[in-house]
C-alpha cells in the first residue's frame, strides 16, 4: 500500500525548515501531509517517554533501599499483594517458587518440576527492567503514576530481597541494576525460537486433514464437571429464547428426554427480560467493585464490614455521603478512598444507604 | 393446551378427531359456527390423548389454525412508536439475553477483567459494537477526544504529536479483521472448564476498522525502519498498557484506527484511538493509543514478560508469541444449547487465521471419525472471521460435533491432543484446538474434549 520511506527527500526538507521549539504550531516537516501534526517539545517527550527497556535505556537516575521499599510496600502494595508478595487474593502472587540454585542457573526449576502450585511473577520474569517499568507506570493499582523513580527503585529492591536475589541491606540504583539482572532467577528461561512471532513463522504442530475413518475409537477425555453446569449463571438466560437453539436451564438437572411439544426445561422469554437496576447495579456501574467486594476485603473494606462498623450510628449516612464525595483515608488502613465527585447527590445517597444496609 | 413456545409451527392434526356423522354433515351442508364448534371440541378431545402418547407428535394448535395468524395482534391494530424514539437505537427487548458477560470467579476485580462476546447468538462475521468483547487492565474511561494526543518518538527524524483532528484529516482505510485475545480458550488447556461458546471462545470479535495506515503515519514522521524493527505501542489508561509490535512483519497491514463498524470506537474498546494489528493477539491492539516509539529491540514489557508467553513442558517459555493460528468453532448448536426436536438443522460456525485466509472448513458429526466440507459464506477475507454452514439431519442419537479449519498456508487446525503433545498442559495462551460439542439423546449440547 505505502512504499516506505524515501527519506532523502524529507531529510532535505527538514534541513531547510525552521522549527519553533515549544510553539504549539511548530512547522510540519512532511511533504505528504502538510499542516498535520507538530513537533513534540522535549518536555512533552520526557513526560510520556517513560518506558525502560531490557538494556535499561530509558531508566532514570535514582536509587532506593530494601528498607525504604518495605515501608512503601506495606503502605501502598501489601493490601493487594500480601506483606511478602505472596497473596493470591486479588492478583496472582509475585514472590515464591524460586531458589538459590535458580539464581545460579538462570532457570527456575519449579517451572518444569511442577512442585509449585502457582506460577509467581518472580518465577516467570526474565528481565528486571520489566518489573521496574511496570511498577513505575501502573502501580499502585488505584493510583497509577504516583511513584517517584526512587520509590520504584526501593520497591523493586524490596521485591528482589524477598526473592533473595539481593541481600536485605541492598540499595538498588541505576548504576547497579545491570549487575542485578545477572542474578534474575529466570533470566535464561525465555526463548524467541518459535514460529509465532511473525506471520510467516513455522507452526509447531502439523495436523492432517483426514476425511474418512480417521479414528478407530472416539473417546471422551474430559466433560464439564457437574458443579460447573450452573457456575456461569443460568444458560437459558444467555441464549435467544426463540429459534432453533435455546439455552438449557442449568439451574436444573439435564432433561430426561427431548423437550418436544411439552417444552419442559425451556426458559420463558418473559422470565428473563428484566434489566437489573437499583443500588447493586449502581455499585457495579460506578466501579465501586474495583476496590470493594460484598463480603471480603479487597483494596478497601467489604460492604459487610462497613455496614457492621456503622450499624445503628446516627449521622452515618451524612458522614459517609461526604466521604464518598470528597474521599478519605485512615479508617480502614493506609490506602485512601479517592473522591467520587462524579456521582449525583441522589446516587450517592442510594449507594451509601445500600452499603449501610449491608447490600440488602 | 397448545404450547406457546411451539406456536409458529404448523402441526398435523391428530387423526379421527371428527366423527363420521360430522364429516357427512360438513360434506352436505358446509361450515357454520355450530359445526365449527363441534370441530373444535372434537379436536381438543383428540389432542388430549395425543399429547399423552408422545411429545414428538405433531398437533395443530387449533382446528382453524395458528392464533398468531388468526388473531389480530396489537402491533397490527394500534399506532406504533415515533421515529427517533430511540435516537441511537437498541436491540429488541427480545434480544436482552445476548449480552457481554463476565465469567464469575475468573478475576476478583472487574476493572481488570474480561467480558465475553455471545458468539452463540451472532450471525455472519461482524460483531455488533455493543457486543465486542472487553478486556480491561486497569479500568476504562471515556477519554475526551479533544484532549487525546498521539506522540510518535524514538527512531524518527523528529518526535511528533498529533491530535484527533490531525489524524482524522489523513487518508483513511477501512478493513475487516478479527481480534482474538491470546488467552481465548485458555480456560480449556487442561480440561473442560466452562459450559458455553461464549466463555470458551468469546474473547473474539470481528469489525470493520477505519483509520490511517500505520506505515503512512511512520513515514510521515521519518521513521528509521532499517534500524527500527520494533514498535512500542502505549495506551493512555491507568495500566499505560505497552506492547512490542514486530514492525517488520505487520507494517503493511496495521492501522491507527478510530472507526469501528461505521461509528467511532466504543470507549471500552479504546475510544478515541486504538492500534489494529491484523492476525496478532488482541493485547497488541493497544487501546487509547497515545504513544508509538520506534526502537531497535523488543521492550519486554510486563504483559510480554510475565503474561502472554507459552510455558513449554521443559520449563522454557516462548516469549513474544503473537500470531493467532488457524482456528474454528461451531457456534450453533454449541455448549449449553438445547435442540428442540429431531430433524433438520443448519449447523453454523466461525473460522479464522492470523496468517491469512481460511481455505476450507470440515465438520464432523461423529467425534472426528468422518468429515464433510462445509460451505464458506462470503466474504472470505484475510485475517477476518469466515462464516461456515453445513446441513445436518439429527436422528436423535448421540453425536459429537467438531469443526476443523485449514488456512491458505496449508496449516490444519489441530486436535487438543496434538497440541498438548507439543506444548504440554500448563499453557494458558494460544489454544487453537478443535472444539467438540456433544449432543445427547435429550437434545442438550455440552462441552467435551475428545482424546
Amino acid at each position: 500500500m505505502f512504499k516506505l520511506a524515501k527519506f532523502a527527500k524529507s531529510t532535505l526538507f527538514v534541513a531547510t525548515t525552521c522549527f519553533v521549539i515549544g510553539s504549539a504550531v511548530a512547522q510540519n516537516s512532511s511533504t505528504r501531509f502538510p499542516g498535520i501534526g507538530r513537533v513534540a517539545t522535549p518536555a512533552e517527550v520526557a513526560a510520556w517517554d517513560i518506558d525502560v527497556r531490557p538494556d535499561f535505556k530509558g531508566l532514570p537516575k535514582g536509587s532506593g533501599s530494601v528498607e525504604q521499599g518495605q515501608k512503601l510496600w506495606e503502605s501502598k502494595c501489601s493490601v493487594c499483594h500480601g506483606t511478602f508478595g505472596e497473596s493470591n487474593e486479588i492478583f496472582t502472587p509475585i514472590i515464591g517458587g524460586t531458589s538459590a540454585d535458580d539464581i545460579k542457573t538462570g532457570r527456575v526449576a519449579s517451572l518444569s518440576d511442577r512442585k509449585q502450585p502457582q506460577r509467581t511473577t518472580i518465577m516467570k520474569v526474565a528481565t528486571v527492567s520489566s518489573l521496574w517499568d511496570y511498577i513505575y507506570r501502573a502501580m499502585p493499582w488505584n493510583a497509577p503514576r504516583s511513584l517517584t523513580p526512587d520509590d520504584t527503585f526501593a520497591l523493586v529492591a524490596y521485591l528482589l530481597s524477598m526473592a533473595e536475589v539481593v541481600p536485605d541491606d541492598f540499595v538498588l540504583s541505576n548504576t547497579n541494576i545491570a549487575e542485578v539482572q545477572k542474578r534474575m532467577p529466570n533470566r535464561n528461561g525465555m526463548t524467541l525460537k518459535h514460529g509465532m512471532w511473525n506471520s510467516k513463522g513455522t507452526p509447531d504442530v502439523h495436523a492432517t486433514a483426514c476425511m474418512h475413518n480417521c479414528v478407530q475409537f472416539v473417546q471422551i477425555g474430559s466433560e464439564l464437571p457437574d458443579y460447573a453446569r450452573n457456575a456461569q449463571g443460568n444458560i437459558a438466560e444467555q441464549n435467544r429464547q426463540y429459534g432453533p437453539f435455546r439455552g438449557s436451564d442449568s439451574t436444573k438437572p439435564p432433561l430426561a428426554k427431548l423437550p418436544g411439544a411439552a417444552g419442559e426445561g425451556l426458559a420463558h422469554a418473559s422470565e428473563t427480560h428484566a434489566i437489573s437496576k437499583g443500588p447493586a447495579a449502581l455499585f457495579k456501574s460506578e466501579n465501586c467493585t474495583a476496590c470493594h467486594a460484598m463480603n471480603s476485603k479487597l483494596v478497601g473494606p467489604s460492604v459487610a464490614d462497613i455496614a457492621s462498623k456503622y450499624q445503628g450510628q446516627s449521622g452515618a449516612l451524612d458522614k459517609l455521603m461526604a466521604k464518598v464525595k470528597n474521599g478519605g483515608s485512615g479508617v480502614w488502613g493506609a490506602i485512601p478512598m479517592p473522591p467520587q465527585a462524579q456521582l449525583s447527590e441522589e446516587d450517592r445517597k442510594t449507594l451509601v444507604t445500600w452499603v449501610l444496609s449491608g447490600g440488602k | 393446551m397448545s404450547d406457546p413456545k411451539r406456536r409458529g409451527q404448523i402441526q398435523q392434526a391428530p387423526e379421527n378427531f371428527l366423527s363420521q356423522d360430522l364429516i357427512a354433515d360438513l360434506n352436505q351442508n358446509g361450515m357454520d359456527d355450530t359445526r365449527r364448534g363441534f370441530m373444535r371440541n372434537g379436536f381438543m378431545a383428540a389432542l388430549g390423548g395425543a399429547v399423552g402418547l408422545g411429545a414428538s407428535m405433531n398437533v395443530l394448535a387449533s382446528a382453524e389454525g395458528d392464533p398468531a395468524i388468526l388473531e389480530k395482534q396489537v402491533w397490527q391494530t394500534t399506532l406504533g412508536k415515533n421515529v427517533a424514539t430511540m435516537p441511537y437505537g437498541a436491540p429488541s427487548i427480545y434480544e436482552a439475553n445476548l449480552i457481554r458477560r463476565e465469567s464469575p470467579g475468573l478475576t476478583r476485580v472487574s476493572a481488570a477483567s474480561v467480558a465475553f462476546t455471545p458468539l452463540q447468538g451472532l450471525f455472519g462475521i461482524i460483531t455488533p459494537n455493543g457486543l465486542h468483547f472487553e478486556r480491561q487492565h486497569q479500568g476504562w474511561y471515556n477519554i475526551d477526544p479533544e484532549k487525546h494526543r498521539l506522540m510518535v518518538n524514538g527512531l524518527v527524524k523528529h518526535n511528533r504529536v498529533f491530535t484527533m483532528n490531525d489524524l482524522m484529516r489523513l487518508p483513511s482505510v477501512s478493513r475487516i479483521h478479527f481480534i482474538e485475545c491470546g488467552a481465548n480458550t485458555g480456560l480449556e488447556w487442561g480440561n473442560v472448564a466452562v459450559p458455553t461458546v461464549q466463555y470458551t471462545h468469546g474473547m473474539l470479535s470481528c469489525c470493520e476498522f477505519t483509520g490511517v495506515p500505520l506505515a503512512a503515519l511512520l513515514e510521515e514522521c521519518g521513521a528509521d525502519l532499517k534500524q527500527g524493527k520494533y514498535l512500542l505501542a502505549e495506551g493512555g489508561d491507568g495500566s499505560g498498557m505497552t506492547r512490542t509490535i514486530n514492525l517488520s512483519d505487520v507494517l503493511n497491514e496495521a492501522i491507527v484506527a478510530w472507526g469501528m463498524n461505521g461509528e467511532m470506537l466504543r470507549p471500552e474498546n479504546g475510544f478515541p484511538l486504538r492500534l489494529v494489528v491484523p492476525g496478532v493477539q488482541g493485547v497488541s491492539w493497544v487501546k487509547w493509543l497515545r504513544r508509538l516509539e520506534v526502537g531497535d529491540m523488543p521492550y519486554a514489557t510486563k504483559d510480554e514478560a510475565v503474561h502472554y508467553n507459552d510455558l513449554m513442558p521443559d520449563g522454557m517459555a516462548r516469549q513474544y508469541t503473537s500470531i493467532q493460528e488457524c482456528k474454528s468453532v461451531i457456534t450453533t448448536p454449541s455448549g449449553g444449547q438445547q435442540l428442540l426436536d429431531k430433524g433438520f438443522y443448519n449447523v453454523s460456525g466461525l473460522a479464522w487465521s492470523g496468517r491469512g485466509k481460511v481455505k476450507r472448513v470440515d465438520v464432523s458429526f461423529d467425534g472426528g471419525n468422518n468429515w464433510k466440507t462445509a460451505r464458506l459464506e462470503t466474504p472470505v477475507l484475510s485475517k477476518a472471521l469466515t462464516r461456515f454452514n453445513i446441513d445436518w439431519v439429527w436422528d436423535g442419537s448421540p453425536a459429537i460435533l467438531q469443526s476443523r479449519a485449514i488456512d491458505d498456508t496449508g496449516y490444519v487446525q489441530p486436535s487438543i491432543k496434538l497440541l498438548r503433545d507439543v506444548r504440554g498442559t500448563r499453557s494458558i495462551y494460544h489454544n487453537n484446538a478443535i472444539q467438540s460439542w456433544k449432543v445427547g439423546t435429550n437434545g442438550e449440547v455440552s462441552n467435551v474434549q475428545v482424546g
